[in-house]
């Protein structure tokens, strides 16, 4: 990993990002076990932690990497439920066409980036907005769907309640798993690169000859289609589609509260403030109205006084890293070994 | 049909009147303020409180909620958009929505989930309408509303062109830094800005509530009307978001002509087309749907 030479050492893992990285494999295995032991109203809440995790993931790629702040990432959301619904009404398996609809929400993002990957900042903002109150409405006026009244993933039934809690289970553990490892690998290659030079700086990442619109096009694209896989599975879980819930600028506020909270442009902070928000929602959730006005307070607070969220001042503190994704300098002095002490890390400068 | 479209006009003067706060905010400060929608629901339940509890007619409610509405907008720039917009593009988006949900949720809290309306508490103001020539009826509530829109319009066009302080805030959102070397303060003049800003999105609170009904939820829409009708009227003056905000009302006036629920989705439907056009006749470098035509660089 790391090149030997006398002066500066650059760096990829450490000691700690390999136990890190151990770490993850032990925690991926015991999570496939863990429906064993744990209650089906567990079952049910860990399908829905790592459902935000897919949320806080993909929201993050996009706006922490790609530097596109979307407040219309619900259009996927709905989408990804809503062509779940339309596949399986079509004869498909219930199981398949979740993942069929998500590939179609993919797909139709490839033609919509082209028109609002030209939008800048606040006005692709909104204009998400506008895509996904549209899309609303449009898919109110399918007959399938009967306006607001909704639907149901009815073909799901056939599977009997227990069998159907843990496959949705396996499924929203390795569609987060697949979708996070695509989404390392992603920023460890060279479009890593191209996508860090982004987020710093797009016009020079643009000097040096750097893709940007490809970039972001790919992200873009990707953003959509784990969202989408993320409102298909929302959709096994609750079963019923009532357009108002999954078009819901809720949704987005979630990411934005997880990606804010976690860490905005840190791999590991989206994951750590899907967490944080899954511990609050179990804490508070039930206080209704005050958990919501908490949430916008926090997302407030924390893009005022805290904005590099909780991993990216851990990050900054104590030179921590257990998911690298770029490289870092270390100054010769200090890179003897692999352990990194608060006051070395400090020196090197590099993000992410 | 002819009564349609001047009703059409009619309302395009609610959507300039919410628009042009946001797009003076945008071409000042370069911040798009995603609570917009949000604060003027704020203050049309201020108006609807000071009726229903204190028997305030709206109108005279004004006269306290302007004000307030005046120091918020002093307050959101000094302690929350000041310090976000120092990081970067993305956080005050990221900040202002924050607040939207905070709003929303608080006047829901207070509130509770009825719609309500002001149009009990101006009497027959709400439903009083002039025949005009060929048998068309015209609410006084629409006139009224497109009479401030315009004025609201031209004094905020003399205002910067005609005044010393008016012409501060236009050289602070020219070049912030440069202004400040000829004596400007930028702090003072974007503070000020702010304030006329939400002084405009009070009146357009009242007269949302005066002419239909709010939720504590119903600052999202107004948001995106409001964001509609000033990309449609572009990068004009501010007469552009008056333009705006008929074309908006017209398309979703056809809209529901077509179709029981076409009125929301012929106003996207508009906005999107304006804007593709847009975006595929002037090639690249769009930067700046909002821009105020003084601004050519950059």
């Amino acid at each position: 990993m790391s090149t030997v030479s006398s002066s500066p050492v650059i760096e990829r893992g450490t000691a700690t990002s390999r136990i890190a990285a151990i770490a993850v494999a032990v925690i991926i295995a015991l999570l496939a076990i863990a429906p064993q032991f744990l209650s089906a109203g567990a079952v049910d809440r860990m399908t829905a932690l790592f459902i935000y995790v897919i949320l806080a993931a993909m929201w993050n790629a996009l706006a922490g990497f790609g530097g596109l702040v979307s407040v219309g990432q619900q259009v996927f959301f709905g989408l990804g439920a809503y062509f779940a619904i339309r596949l399986a009404d079509a004869g498909l398996n219930p199981f398949a066409s979740l993942f069929v609809s998500a590939i179609v929400v993919g797909v139709l993002s490839w033609p919509l980036s082209l028109f609002m990957l030209r939008l800048r900042n606040g006005e692709f903002a909104i204009g998400m907005w506008v895509i996904a109150a549209l899309t609303h409405l449009l898919v109110n006026l399918d007959r399938l769907v009967q306006g607001e009244t909704g639907t149901s993933l009815i073909s799901l039934n056939v599977y009997d309640a227990g069998t159907r809690r843990v496959a949705i289970y396996w499924l929203a553990l390795a569609s987060m798993t697949a979708l996070l490892a695509t989404l390392f690998g992603l920023l460890r290659g060279s479009t890593g690169a191209a996508i860090r030079a982004i987020r710093d700086n797009e016009d020079a990442a643009a000097s040096v000859g750097v893709r940007v619109t490809g970039t972001k096009r790919l992200l873009f694209v990707l953003a959509a289609f784990g969202i989408g896989v993320a409102g298909a599975l929302w959709l096994a879980t609750s079963i019923t589609f009532q357009p108002k819930t999954y078009f819901n600028v809720q949704w987005t506020a979630y990411m934005i509260f997880m990606v804010l909270v976690g860490g905005i442009g840190t791999f590991e902070g989206a994951i750590l403030g899907a967490l944080v928000f899954f511990l609050i929602e179990t804490w508070f959730g039930g206080t209704g109205v005050w958990y919501l006005v908490g949430l916008g307070a926090t997302a407030v607070l924390f893009s005022l006084f805290l904005p590099r969220g909780l991993w990216g001042t851990i990050e900054e503190r104590f030179g921590l890293r257990l998911l690298p994704v770029g490289y870092r300098v270390r100054l010769p002095a200090t890179a003897v070994d692999g352990d990194a002490t608060p006051q070395q890390s400090t020196i090197s400068r590099e993000k992410a | 049909m002819s009564n349609q479209i001047i009703q059409g006009i009619l309302l395009g003067g609610y959507y300039a009147l919410i628009a042009c706060g946001l797009s003076f905010m945008f071409s000042v400060m370069r911040i798009i303020n995603l609570a917009h929608g949000s604060l003027a629901v704020f203050a049309a339940f201020a108006l609807w409180w000071l009726a229903s509890r204190f028997h305030i007619p709206p109108f005279v409610g004004l006269l306290i909620v302007l004000p307030l509405m005046a120091a918020i907008g002093w307050a959101l720039q000094r302690f929350l958009l000041e310090r976000s917009a120092r990081g970067g593009a993305l956080l005050p988006i990221l900040t202002t929505f924050g607040l939207a949900i905070v709003i929303d949720n608080m006047l829901f809290e207070q509130f509770g989930a009825d719609t309500r309306s002001l149009a009990p508490y101006i009497g027959s103001l709400s439903y009083d309408s002039w025949e005009w020539p060929g048998s068309i009826y015209v609410g006084k509530l629409a006139v009224i509303m497109f009479a401030t829109a315009v004025i609201l319009l031209g004094g905020l066009q003399l205002f910067l062109t005609r005044t010393r302080l008016g012409r501060s805030i236009r050289a602070t959102s020219e070049d912030p830094d440069t202004a400040g070397l000829v004596g400007v303060d930028a702090r003072r003049a974007n503070a000020i800005a702010a304030s006329i800003a939400m002084v405009t999105v009070g009146l357009a609170g009242a007269f949302l509530g005066m002419r239909a009904t709010f939720d504590p939820y119903a600052g999202a829409p107004q948001l995106l009307f409001a964001f509609e009708a000033a990309v449609i009227g572009g990068a004009g003056s501010l007469w552009g978001t008056l333009v705006g905000g008929i074309v908006l009302a017209l398309a979703q006036t056809l809209g529901a002509q077509v179709h029981p629920q076409g009125f929301l989705i012929g106003g996207h439907a508009v906005f999107l087309v304006v804007l593709f056009v847009r975006l595929s006749t002037s090639g690249l470098g769009l930067r700046g749907l909002l821009r105020l035509p003084s601004r050519s660089a950059s």
